[in-house]
């Protein structure tokens, strides 16, 4: 999917920190994806961590699920329409479709955050109350008190995997938004070209990560 | 408005007004810093320290500043160490017994493994391969000048962040690897394991950072004609190091993550209510706490595998093996970690199998050891002391690795697990294999970097101690653990371990006398730095003499762009194979060259990182939203202002430099 995109990034140089600078956000893409799995192996560790408290499937919504993958996914073809366009060294057509993809982006986000913030302080919530979990100290007596509203084992990976992954594509978001001020600056120079083909593998990336958080969180969980 | 400084049960102020030599210590600190502060502003260094090297990108500046800083921590980290002798020697009977109460001596040991790894090793062991590998690869700077500076002001950061905690606050006390439900807020709830979880977070960032430079430095920076098996083999080990480095260092960051979220955010990952699972903890820091020791321990294989054909004027034997074992103990030192936790309940099948793996990994280490030991058959040594490291390291770190194999026999280790003796091993190795090379090597590059080489007295003098006084200190020590004392212990009652913990404590001092030799000798390098008014004379290149790699075919100090005239490369041992071919250094028509610009960004956004880190482990959330927002800002403005397109160092002062080194090298009557 990205390939040809990397190997235009390459073909036009001299001299080669274009081809090392993209080497090296690959290997950093490789460590990243290191951290996404140790996420996953959490969430698969705790998949029914429930302790008695509100179970996955009582909240996941697979439609709304659907809504927030085709914003996602579609925004990575918008991505990859920027890289043609870049190809073609029409600088409009890059502006255009980064802030197609940007507006995808955004709106993913959006619906991650009131899906958050309706799991977290919605009528119905996540948290329930663990009458053994430790709440601090009185401040008068100076005794330990027990008792307060909690996030089950499940929860809590749920919301550290995709909430990873949410800070990932904000990140991003945030990147896209200096890249706008980037080609402002300089058009598509060469340290530019390079910049948006970094954030590409990165984009794509962040894509790919969430086919797995879907089908991991959202379609076995709905089963 | 203050978060937790103002909540008694975090207690900012505690250690200051209960614990004297916690008070003491700060007071020192304190002064000390005032005295350096002050001598920098009267001597008017301020322009140079933050022109030449706060805001540098230079790989040798910020490969300096990542050993200073290493050295500093290696006094704090040394510091714990000598207290923890001298009071096990004095804690027989009850818990009044030593000078130090439960409370603190926790700390101590928590504090002392924390340093010793995260801020002593690996900024140490960053810094020589920061300095050394561009160097050795025929390459101007490493792949990323910036992220090297933004990485090192991240390590400051995280260093700072933990030695806060011995003044305001205090520090964890569940060990290094803080296993919960111990460093839950149940049992935990003051700020000290915040402070362990904020500082290594930092740190893993930083390590992160690095290992991507590395990497792809050593890929794609490499001199032309440089193929990967003509590269040094201690490029090899550092490509091997970094790689390992990226593998690991998420597990870490992810296990303190998910601890953080359970200690501020009302999850429960490690507890044992709701659904929590402690042992999830345990797989994720091993999975990254095994890996790290090779992760620290590679380099110095690399490092022995330069000194030693250099002081026996003899080719590396086997090549080819020694680059093959290092890719076998890259994937072996990953599937070894269950080996940690035998007796917690694997079973069978899963402790044979990491026993059995565990076994394996001493295999390619024989084959490295065997190799440097052919190499030295039939040499011309030359007793040097860094040669005198490494073959203290070579000695004591195959001691160490048989220990380590009788700990990985499954029921012998169901007897020595958590005792002293497994403490013994792991000092065994991380002393002899780790410390002593980085110390040799410390010894071997000096000249590179400063045109003089380290008193040879005193080098000599430490590296005795240094081995003397690791046995006197640690060969008690398995001895206790065999009768069955176990780590960490603040007062024991058995009497016939006293003497062992004594002659332990001896020995600890004899290792502080080799540190004291070591930091004479910096004293006297910094002398004969200023008497040169900081402009280091140029003199030869190879003061070792039968040098083999590309770094030696430089001046000392190398000038700023390192070679005027990129090498091209025909054959392993690069330098060698030059003066062999009689291929004779250029000294006039030189190009100009590009050079990156200095930057302020890297510095801010570490003092950043330190506020954001405090911020957080206080609960003052306003300052840590404000600090995350400024980073972000530092960050931005970086790639927005930062001129990539660097500056260039003329044709005529690329000239004048290399003049200046032609003319040392006909005063001293040698050739390049």
């Amino acid at each position: 999917m990205s390939a040809t995109v990397v190997t235009t990034a390459h073909a036009d140089n001299h001299h080669d920190g274009s081809s090392t600078m993209v080497f090296g956000f690959w290997v950093y893409i490789l460590s990243d994806l290191v951290l996404f799995s140790t996420f996953f192996a959490t969430f698969a560790v705790f998949a029914s961590a429930y302790s008695g408290g509100p179970a996955g499937k009582d909240f996941i919504s697979l439609n709304y699920v659907l809504c927030e993958t085709a914003l996602l996914l579609f925004s990575s073809m918008t991505y990859g329409m920027a890289m043609v366009q870049v190809r073609k060294g029409n600088i409009g057509g890059v502006k255009t479709w980064l802030a197609i993809t940007f507006l995808l982006g955004l709106g993913f986000i959006g619906m991650e955050l009131n899906e958050f913030h309706e799991l977290l302080f919605g009528e119905e919530n996540v948290f329930f109350f663990d009458p053994s979990a430790y709440a601090g100290v009185d401040p008068e007596t100076g005794v330990r008190v027990f008792g307060k509203e909690v996030l089950s084992a499940y929860w809590s990976s749920f919301f550290m995997l995709v909430g990873t992954h949410g800070i990932h594509v904000t990140t991003g978001l945030i990147w896209m938004a200096l890249m706008f001020a980037h080609l402002g600056r300089h058009g598509l120079d060469k340290d530019n070209k390079t910049r948006l083909s970094c954030l590409s593998i990165f984009w794509h990336f962040l894509d790919i990560v969430w086919i797995g958080v879907f089908t991991a969180v959202y379609l076995l969980g709905a089963l | 408005m203050f978060g937790r400084l103002t909540d008694p049960v975090a207690g900012a102020f505690h250690a200051l007004t209960n614990e004297p030599i916690v008070l003491y210590t700060c007071i020192a600190v304190v002064v000390l810093a005032v005295v350096v502060l002050a001598a920098i502003t009267l001597l008017g260094w301020w322009g140079i320290l933050w022109r030449n090297w706060i805001t540098s990108v230079d790989h040798k500046r910020v490969g300096i500043m990542y050993i200073v800083l290493a050295i500093v921590m290696l006094v704090r980290g040394f510091a714990d160490a000598i207290m923890m002798r001298t009071h096990q020697a004095l804690a027989l009977g009850a818990e009044t017994s030593g000078y130090l109460p439960p409370d603190h001596f926790d700390q101590i040991f928590t504090a002392h493994g924390t340093i010793m790894l995260f801020f002593m090793a690996t900024p140490l062991m960053f810094g020589i391969m920061n300095y050394v590998v561009p160097l050795q690869l025929g390459a101007r700077d490493v792949a990323f000048p910036f992220l090297n500076n933004l990485g090192f002001w991240t390590t400051f950061a995280g260093a700072i962040l933990i030695n806060i905690s011995l003044g305001i606050g205090n520090f964890g006390r569940g060990g290094w690897l803080m296993y919960p439900p111990f460093s839950e807020l149940l049992n935990s709830p003051d700020t000290g394991v915040d402070y362990y979880l904020w500082s290594l977070e930092l740190s893993g960032i930083a390590t992160t950072m690095s290992g991507v430079n590395f990497v792809a430095t050593i890929i794609k920076c490499r001199a032309p004609g440089m193929t990967m098996w003509k590269m040094p083999v201690f490029c090899w080990s550092v490509l091997v190091s970094n790689v390992l480095g990226l593998i690991i260092y998420p597990p870490l960051a992810v296990a303190d993550a998910l601890l953080i979220g359970d200690r501020y955010f009302d999850m429960n990952f490690f507890t044992n209510t709701a659904g929590g699972n402690p042992m999830v903890w345990i797989n994720y820091v091993w999975i990254f706490g095994h890996p790290e020791v090779y992760f620290l321990v590679v380099p110095a294989f690399g490092i022995i595998s330069e000194i030693v054909p250099t002081f026996s004027s003899k080719r590396l034997f086997g090549y080819t093996s020694m680059v093959w074992a290092l890719l076998v103990i890259l994937i072996l030192s990953i599937i070894v970690w269950g080996h940690h936790f035998f007796t917690m309940g694997g079973g069978q099948a899963v402790n044979t199998f990491f026993g059995t793996a565990t076994m394996i990994i001493a295999i390619p280490t024989g084959v490295k050891v065997f190799n440097w030991l052919f190499t030295m058959y039939k040499g011309r040594i030359r007793f040097e002391p860094p040669m005198l490291w490494c073959m203290g390291m070579m000695f004591t770190f195959v001691g160490g690795g048989l220990t380590g194999v009788l700990l990985s026999i499954v029921p012998s280790d169901w007897q020595f697990h958590n005792s002293l003796f497994l403490v013994a091993h792991f000092h065994h190795t991380i002393l002899g294999g780790v410390v002593f090379a980085y110390l040799g090597a410390l010894a071997f590059w000096f000249p590179k970097a400063f045109g003089v080489k380290p008193n040879r007295a005193l080098g000599i003098a430490s590296f005795w101690c240094w081995f003397i006084g690791f046995y006197v200190a640690f060969m008690p020590i398995y001895a206790a653990g065999l009768m069955g004392a176990t780590r960490r212990l603040q007062h024991y009652v058995e009497p016939s371990w006293q003497p062992l913990f004594i002659v332990a404590a001896i020995g600890a001092f004899i290792i502080l006398v080799g540190i004291l030799c070591f930091v004479l000798q910096v004293v006297i390098a910094i002398w004969y730095g200023i008497k040169h008014k900081g402009k280091l004379p140029v003199t030869q290149n190879d003061p070792w003499g039968d040098a083999r790699t590309l770094e030696w075919a430089t001046s000392c100090p190398p000038p700023a762009y390192n070679f005027a005239t990129v090498p091209v490369v025909q054959a392993d041992d690069a330098y060698w194979d030059m003066k062999q071919r009689g291929i004779q250094r250029k000294t006039s028509g030189f190009e100009k060259i590009h050079v990156p610009n200095n930057t302020i960004a890297g510095f801010i956004a570490g003092i950043l990182q330190l506020v954001v880190g405090f911020a957080m482990v206080w609960h003052i959330w306003w300052l840590a939203a404000i600090g995350f927002i400024a980073f972000i800002i530092t960050i931005l403005a970086h790639s927005l202002n930062a001129d990539h397109a660097g500056h260039y160092i003329s044709a005529e002062e690329v000239q004048k430099t290399e003049d200046e080194f032609t003319a040392a090298l006909q005063a001293q009557g040698v050739k390049a």
